[in-house]
């Protein structure tokens, strides 16, 4: 796997963090749309990579063991459960269906 | 008046919570083929949880390093807003504040707003104290889960199924906020649409035009949710 996404996200991330402190802050805040729109972002691109990495393989839609592991995953984190018990319990949903089928 | 001892306990038990998570990005890290360096180097000069995650995401599914990159630094886009809102309580100067920048993320940054506007210190003390103690643990848990990742084959561990869960986990605190849901539902569908017709890599990318779902304006009433999208005043 090449090197240079790893230290281009790097410095970017980096670059990111740095212009929230060093810019002028009248550049950024008082833009209730850029502010509203930088704050759904995540929402959007997280709930991307949830759908295409639960039902894509390629280019093709396929249902197997991993929409288990979400739904375990979905149940886990309505009962508040910790963060690293949602993931362990989904990796094991999905790794038991595969070794059942 | 609350104590700093108070602030001290709640900012640690947050970073080890949090910290430990880097074990699932350690070893979905390596799943997608990053080495151990790599994915140690993208905790430790990159340290942006979700930016890491969607990276590896991507190019673990074939995409193209343009689109991984473009996707993470989009949704590190926020971490801007992050630094404009806590540099006034931090109240640091020069190299300092380049210092202190590398620990701006979502919970140094909710845990010092959320702290009351007339004490400043209870503020420096959360955000140094949470951004600390999860810059350590989430290294060490990278480490760890990157070694894992690399000694077991990763689909007799589940992984694939850890990962569409380690965003889940990253997305659900952000449901609760307004125009959330519908953001979130309309970006799951676009993605699956362009995921099954465009190149590998750009689903995701283009899933971000979901945001005009949210409506032009947060309404007035809408939940506080501070500890994940803060929004506290810019004084």
């Amino acid at each position: 796997m090449s090197w240079l996404g790893v230290l281009l996200l790097c410095a970017g991330c980096y670059a990111e963090k740095l212009a929230g402190m060093f810019l002028p802050p009248r550049w950024i805040t008082g833009r209730p749309l850029l502010e509203r729109a930088v704050d759904l972002l995540p929402t959007a691109l997280l709930a991307g990579l949830v759908a295409t990495s639960a039902l894509l393989v390629g280019k093709h839609v396929h249902a197997d063991g991993r929409l288990l592991g979400v739904a375990v995953a979905v149940v886990l984190l309505l009962r508040k459960a910790p963060l690293l018990v949602v993931i362990v319990a989904a990796s094991a949903a999905t790794a038991l269906l595969r070794l059942l089928t | 008046m609350r104590d700093r001892r108070a602030v001290l306990r709640d900012s640690l038990g947050l970073g080890i919570a949090v910290g430990a998570y880097g074990l699932s990005f350690g070893a979905l890290s390596a799943a997608a083929g990053l080495s151990v360096l790599q994915t140690c180097v993208l905790s430790l000069a990159g340290f942006t949880g979700g930016s890491q995650f969607t990276y590896v995401g991507i190019v673990g599914a074939g995409g193209a390093t343009g689109s991984a990159v473009g996707s993470a630094l989009l949704l590190g886009l926020r971490n801007v807003l992050y630094g404009v809102r806590v540099r006034p309580l931090l109240g640091l100067d020069g190299w300092r504040r380049a210092g202190a920048a590398h620990l701006v993320i979502d919970e140094s940054t909710g845990m010092a707003i959320a702290q009351p506007a007339d004490q400043p210190e209870l503020a420096r003390t959360a955000f140094w104290a949470t951004g600390l103690s999860i810059f350590v643990l989430w290294n060490l848990a990278t480490l760890g889960g990157a070694l894992l990742g690399n000694a077991v084959d990763p689909r007799t561990l589940g992984l694939d199924g850890a990962e569409p869960a380690a965003f889940l986990v990253l997305l659900w605190g952000r449901l609760a906020a307004p125009g959330g849901r519908r953001v979130a539902a309309l970006a799951a569908a676009i993605a699956i649409v362009a995921g099954v017709t465009l190149p590998a890599g750009l689903a995701v990318p283009i899933a971000a035009v979901a945001v005009i779902a949210g409506g032009r304006r947060e309404p007035a009433s809408g939940p506080d949710h501070a500890a994940r999208g803060p929004r506290g005043d810019d004084a």
